[in-house]
């Protein structure tokens, strides 16, 4: 691989010159403005894109951000920005900019769904969103109004919409584009540590021997930490080792000591592998006293399907004779059928034995379940006996043209960089192990092998799920702007949770929904069911990055719903609306973010934003005026038999009035009144704000009146609301001010301090209050998630006595198993999709970027050149690409960046006008719903 | 075998000169030169050709202006749009009188449109006069067209404006090479000022770079930073009198050295030894 071909002795001469932590800024790139940037504002914001999360300074003047530059303050990126981050000063300059609200009309003026897009007031618009809410809520309960949310709201808009969906509207049916992104690596937090995000942070990259990248791109999807990676690797090229794992070659092999190109889905069987040999075969490096102290091990049920559609959903009634069911054709079915049962095959025979299953038995699968119950060691490495190299090494091969011994070789070499002692080594995962249909079990297993070595949770050592989107964690997670989860790991199913939340918003008991489960998939397919009948899209693009798009687009323009996208740009999303919102851009507003080490930071709005664009934030809140106490908190009767209880009695006691509006009760309380409008003072001062202020637009507003803003500083109540949540819980957050001041914090943050390394005693002030109150002395894994189990075998629960098992982090024993679509004869080749480095999700901000566009105008279809020429194909060549579920037409790359070997193809899928999403499949992992993205059976033909 | 002599002056002519070709004052040179020649020629020296062209002047003695390489390019299946089901604006051109180009022949601007290095090369091989030399792109051994062998020219990197040389994750001209890791290189270097990242500098090199321009059309600064000149006007020439002792490839650069006359002339050397030395010397 790259490393004989690269220069690094040469540079390696100068390492060690700069230390890695705390380095000092020259005093002229901290200095003010210089002489030629007279005129200009600078103000510091994170960057806009991924989970990385870099500082950038940015420049306005004359109300316009004419100028971006890297912060050399911000710890992350050091003044570095990505070829994305470089064009921040473009993004929200588009000529194309939505700039008011557009309704879909007949001649007459009004609403109709085969209507043309025409502008509409902001007053109109919102008339026709209560309209048809009202109706949703008459015809289906609080489970017929949905939001498509986001990893990428800010967190105090994540915080307005979730208080408005959960307290208001009573419904769960919210859920956000991170569920495509984040939940498996959330199970996998979850189950083995009880708490969410990661226990190290970006330092590990620098203190660290060893990078192994399971399913990440780090290359061109976190393009800033792989330059702190190659820097590592240069600063001791002999020491540090890089080995990327991964399904196909792409750029991160570029540094990689070596590659491991395995077979879509067995990666499963490669951790198991790891894990086989360190038990096996070096019980010596396992660190007993660790694991007796810190560790259980555990289990839950193999046969929990693929996260598909179930018989009996009213889409896949009735079945017919001809093998289609409801909406669904008969190909589709082939798949879909394997929900409900499936032939054990001969590749997954041998790692379920352990389980009770055999190859060939039928295997009855329930629906997905978290439930797991503890084992004890014996039981472990029994689950782990199959994972012998020969059964391993030719089901983990995934390039047909490499020598199995070679191929052996490697993985040997990858136990050898695990198991060394003395040697840290960090696992950072991103998509490939997330979006997978047993992604939850992906994430558990990377943390067996850490733990068994104890190489978890210290400086330079652990396994490390790096996350997609810039507010994945900040807002999605950490908010909990998903259907089951409230703020700080608090979930909806939990009665005293609900009741902390019920308080501390002020609503009667009992208003909160506990049912959470429509996920964002169940969206999807709760609006073709004709169940949900209002759907609004925020900062998401649902109809372009959900797979098996086809149903899903049908479903929204020809059933009777109403659907609302609110985006700053034109895309596939709006195009399927019946109503779309102008919505403000990042730097139109003030906001915050959260990335990947749990570092938050907040900027301020920077410029007005453009038309009548106005704010997610601002469209809930003006949206909250619409609904009154009487006119949400009747009583309602679920799907599932279970009854919301009528509050208004509740709420009248606690002195609302029948026509009180949720505006007054969730927004514009008292206590949000408290936070002032100060324009003489940091951090208001010299700067715009649309929602409290209104501005120089003088914006007609939902009521048709010009807007002149709420009179107080909502976005720091919203704040400072959210964060109490999490504070003196292991989630403290700073007060608002502090985090205009510094260049944000990583969580907890404990006495004006931050947290590096969790769990750690010597760095993790609850992990030290923990460890003392149980007397233990390196950790305390003080999740409170989950940390009650019964006792069983690999098979089931044999004792239903639960044993307390607080401080604990938990061990699974969970089996390689095959997805739910292999390639065939018919559909002989895997499709893997994700992103190029050039461009951002679904590409609606890049792609008006004229410089990127220029780049990568168009989305291609990376294959392998053997494969293209035995059919026939040349480079260049317009292909389909197609599946059970749909075929879209790309031009095949054979000499890319992405380098796939026979068998297999990548195709992202920023570009709308190859929407791969109408080809994959919506299979999730059954525990944590995250779509898998990364596997489904495709055939390419000429065009 | 004129042909065959024509395929050795050309690796020759690559063989001269040292393995990568980046530099900070090419751009600036390229520039000058355009300059200085566009008065006197009437092809701009910085005219690229297509693919397998023989040397200017052959190219232009043996072209016939037909514009079937242009329609061919054109007319080429991957060069359909995927949306109208139409043919593109194509790489090859036929040069109007505004192009600074002789009038009628062909060329391409890779920042409109690069060469996708097509794999049947049809430009190539409809070329009805040998202006465009199929046994340049044809692989001796195989008797296969091999579009590596492709030499329309060599792209050159401005290493001041090239944002990944301020340590910008951009590299779209890597990414966007289609002999990426050959004729584009990152070179790995440590960032002292941040103390934690590394520089990933796209490097070209001269022995695989085949001028398609696939780099210069993806370079995301406002001017491309990276950038396809004929090979004339981008190398230097080292001289064939010294071999690098670290390098075993180098020998090879020198081996189609004309035999020449090696004796070195200059100033110092002008006079005959004896009247030199019956030249009195002051004291």
């Amino acid at each position: 691989m790259g490393m004989n071909r690269r220069d690094f002795l040469k540079s390696s001469a100068a390492a060690a010159a700069a230390s890695a932590v705390g380095i000092s800024i020259p005093a002229e790139l901290s200095a003010a403005a210089t002489q030629a940037e007279q005129g200009w504002r600078w103000d510091k914001a994170p960057c806009r894109f991924c989970g990385t999360g870099c500082g950038i300074m940015l420049a306005t003047e004359n109300g316009k951000i004419v100028a971006v530059k890297g912060d050399p303050a911000a710890p992350v990126n050091r003044g570095l920005n990505c070829i994305k981050g470089y064009f921040n000063a473009k993004i929200m300059y588009g000529a194309d900019r939505l700039k008011t609200p557009l309704l879909r009309m007949n001649d007459k003026g009004e609403f109709d769904k085969h209507g043309k897009f025409k502008p509409v007031s902001w007053k109109r618009a919102f008339d026709e969103m209560e309209k048809h809410i009202r109706k949703a809520l008459k015809e289906s309960g609080p489970e017929g109004v949905a939001v498509f949310a986001s990893g990428q709201y800010t967190i105090m808009e994540g915080y307005a919409a979730q208080k408005m969906m959960k307290a208001g509207f009573r419904s769960n049916a919210f859920d956000p584009n991170a569920r495509h992104c984040m939940a498996s690596a959330v199970v996998g937090f979850y189950q083995t540590f009880g708490i969410d995000e990661p226990s190290g942070c970006y330092d590990d990259i620098e203190l660290t021997d060893t990078v192994v990248s399971w399913g990440s791109n780090m290359a061109e999807m976190h393009p800033i930490l792989w330059s702190r990676v190659s820097d590592r690797k240069l600063s001791n090229p002999d020491k540090v080792k890089v080995v990327n794992i991964t399904t196909y070659r792409t750029r991160s092999s570029d540094l990689a000591d070596f590659e491991i190109i395995f077979r879509p889905n067995t990666d499963l069987a490669l951790w198991n592998y790891i894990a086989h040999e360190i038990v096996y075969n070096h019980p010596e490096a396992i660190d007993w006293d660790f694991v007796k102290q810190h560790i259980v091990f555990a289990v839950g049920p193999v046969n929990i399907g693929y996260g598909m559609r179930r018989k009996g959903e009213k889409s896949l009634t009735p079945e017919r004779p001809d093998g289609s069911a409801g909406k669904y054709s008969a190909k589709e079915m082939e798949i879909i059928r394997k929900e409900m049962a499936k032939k054990v095959s001969d590749r997954e025979g041998p790692a379920l034995e352990p389980y009770g299953y055999k190859s060939g038995d039928e295997m009855k699968n329930t629906p997905g379940t978290l439930k797991h119950w503890m084992i004890g060691f014996e039981e472990y490495k029994k689950s782990l006996a199959p994972y012998t190299l020969d059964y391993v090494a030719p089901l983990v091969k995934g390039d047909p043209d490499e020598d199995l011994e070679a191929f052996k070789k490697k993985l040997k070499d990858l136990v050898a960089l695990y198991v060394e002692k003395d040697r840290k080594v960090v696992s950072f995962w991103t998509m490939g192990m997330n979006q997978h249909t047993r992604g939850s079990w992906d994430n558990t297993l990377s943390y067996n092998v850490h733990f068994l070595l104890n190489k978890q949770a210290k400086p330079g050592n652990g396994a490390y799920s790096l996350t997609g989107q810039p507010s994945a964690c900040g807002t999605a997670r950490e908010v909990g702007t998903f259907a089951h989860r409230l703020p700080a790991d608090m979930m909806v199913k939990n009665p005293k949770h609900r009741k902390i939340a019920e308080k501390k918003w002020q609503i009667p008991e009992g208003t909160l929904n506990p049912v959470g489960n429509q996920h964002i998939m169940k969206i999807h397919r709760d609006i073709e069911d004709g169940v949900v009948k209002f759907a609004w899209v925020n900062v998401c693009n649902p109809y372009q990055d959900s797979a098996s798009a086809r149903h899903w687009i049908k479903a929204a323009r020809e059933m009777d719903n109403f659907i609302v996208t609110s985006d700053g740009y034109p895309g596939i999303s709006a195009m399927v609306s019946d109503l779309v919102l102008p919505s403000a851009m990042i730097y139109e507003k003030w906001g915050a973010y959260g990335n990947a080490e749990r570092r938050t930071q907040h900027w301020r709005q920077q410029v007005i934003p453009v038309g009548q664009a106005m704010s997610d934030t601002w469209q809930w809140v003006e949206l909250s005026k619409r609904f009154t106490v009487d006119d949400l908190w009747g009583p309602y009767t679920l799907r599932n038999g279970k009854k919301l209880p009528d509050v208004r009695k509740a709420a009248y006691k606690m002195g609302y009035k029948p026509d009180t509006t949720m505006f007054e009760i969730l927004y514009a309380n008292d206590r949000a009144k408290k936070y002032k409008i100060d324009l003489n003072s940091f951090p208001q001062k010299g700067y715009d704000n649309s929602e409290c202020l209104g501005d120089a637009r003088n914006v007609v507003g939902s009521d048709g009146k010009v807007f002149k803003g709420y009179g107080f500083m909502l976005h720091q109540y919203l704040w400072e609301e959210y964060a109490w949540f999490g504070r003196g819980h292991g989630h403290d957050l700073a007060d608002f001010v502090t985090y205009h001041k510094v260049r944000g914090l990583k969580w907890p943050v404990v006495n004006g301090k931050e947290t590096f390394w969790r769990f750690n005693t010597k760095y993790d002030p609850y992990a030290a209050k923990h460890a003392k109150e149980a007397g233990l002395k390196d950790f305390a894994f003080y999740g409170p998630l989950a940390k009650k189990l019964a006792h069983g075998d690999l098979k089931g629960i044999k004792d239903k006595k639960k044993t307390s098992l607080a401080n604990k982090a938990k061990i699974f024993a969970r089996p390689y198993m095959d997805p739910p679509e292999v390639p065939d004869k018919e559909y002989d080749t895997w499709l893997c999709t994700g992103r190029v480095l050039e461009h951002w999700h679904s590409g609606t901000m890049t792609m008006r970027v004229p410089e990127l566009f220029r780049a990568v105008p168009e989305a291609l279809c990376y294959m392998n050149p053997k494969d293209a020429k035995a059919r026939g194909l040349k480079n260049g060549d317009l292909v389909w690409v197609e599946s059970r579920r749909g075929k879209v037409k790309v031009r095949i790359e054979t000499r890319g960046r992405n380098r796939p070997s026979r068998g297999l193809v990548f195709v992202p899928w920023f570009d709308e006008r190859v929407l791969i999403n109408k080809v994959t499949l919506d299979a999730t992992c059954p525990m944590s719903k995250q779509t898998d993205y990364k596997k489904c059976a495709v055939k390419i033909y000429k065009a | 075998m004129a042909k065959k002599g024509k395929k050795v002056e050309i690796t020759s002519r690559r063989r001269f000169f040292t393995d990568i070709a980046y530099s900070a004052g090419l751009a600036t040179m390229g520039g000058l030169l355009w300059a200085g020649y566009t008065q006197k020629a009437k092809s701009s020296p910085l005219t690229l050709r297509p693919p397998a062209a023989l040397e200017e002047k052959d190219f232009l003695k043996l072209c016939i202006k037909c514009g079937l390489c242009a329609e061919a390019c054109h007319n080429r299946p991957s060069n359909i749009d995927r949306d109208t089901g139409k043919p593109k604006k194509s790489t090859l051109k036929m040069a109007k009188a505004e192009d600074n180009v002789t009038i009628g022949t062909p060329f391409f601007t890779p920042r409109d449109v690069p060469c996708y290095m097509c794999d049947d090369i049809p430009c190539v091989t409809v070329c009805p006069s040998e202006a465009l030399d199929i046994t340049k792109v044809t692989n001796k051994k195989t008797g296969e067209l091999d579009f590596k062998m492709m030499d329309m020219g060599l792209a050159v990197v401005d290493s001041n404006s090239c944002i990944a040389f301020w340590g910008i994750q951009c590299d779209a001209c890597y990414r966007a090479c289609p002999l990426m890791d050959k004729a584009i290189k990152l070179e790995y270097d440590r960032n002292e000022r941040t103390g934690k990242h590394a520089f990933l500098k796209p490097v070209v090199s001269m022995y695989d770079c085949t001028g398609c321009g696939m780099c210069e059309n993806a370079c995301v600064t406002e001017k491309a930073a990276i950038f396809v000149l004929p090979r004339e006007i981008a190398l230097g020439r080292p001289g064939d009198h010294y071999v690098k002792g670290w390098d075993k490839k180098d020998q090879q650069r020198v081996a189609n050295r004309v035999d020449k006359d090696i004796t070195t002339h200059d100033k110092r050397s002008a006079k005959k030894p004896e009247d030199y030395l019956n030249r009195e010397l002051e004291y």
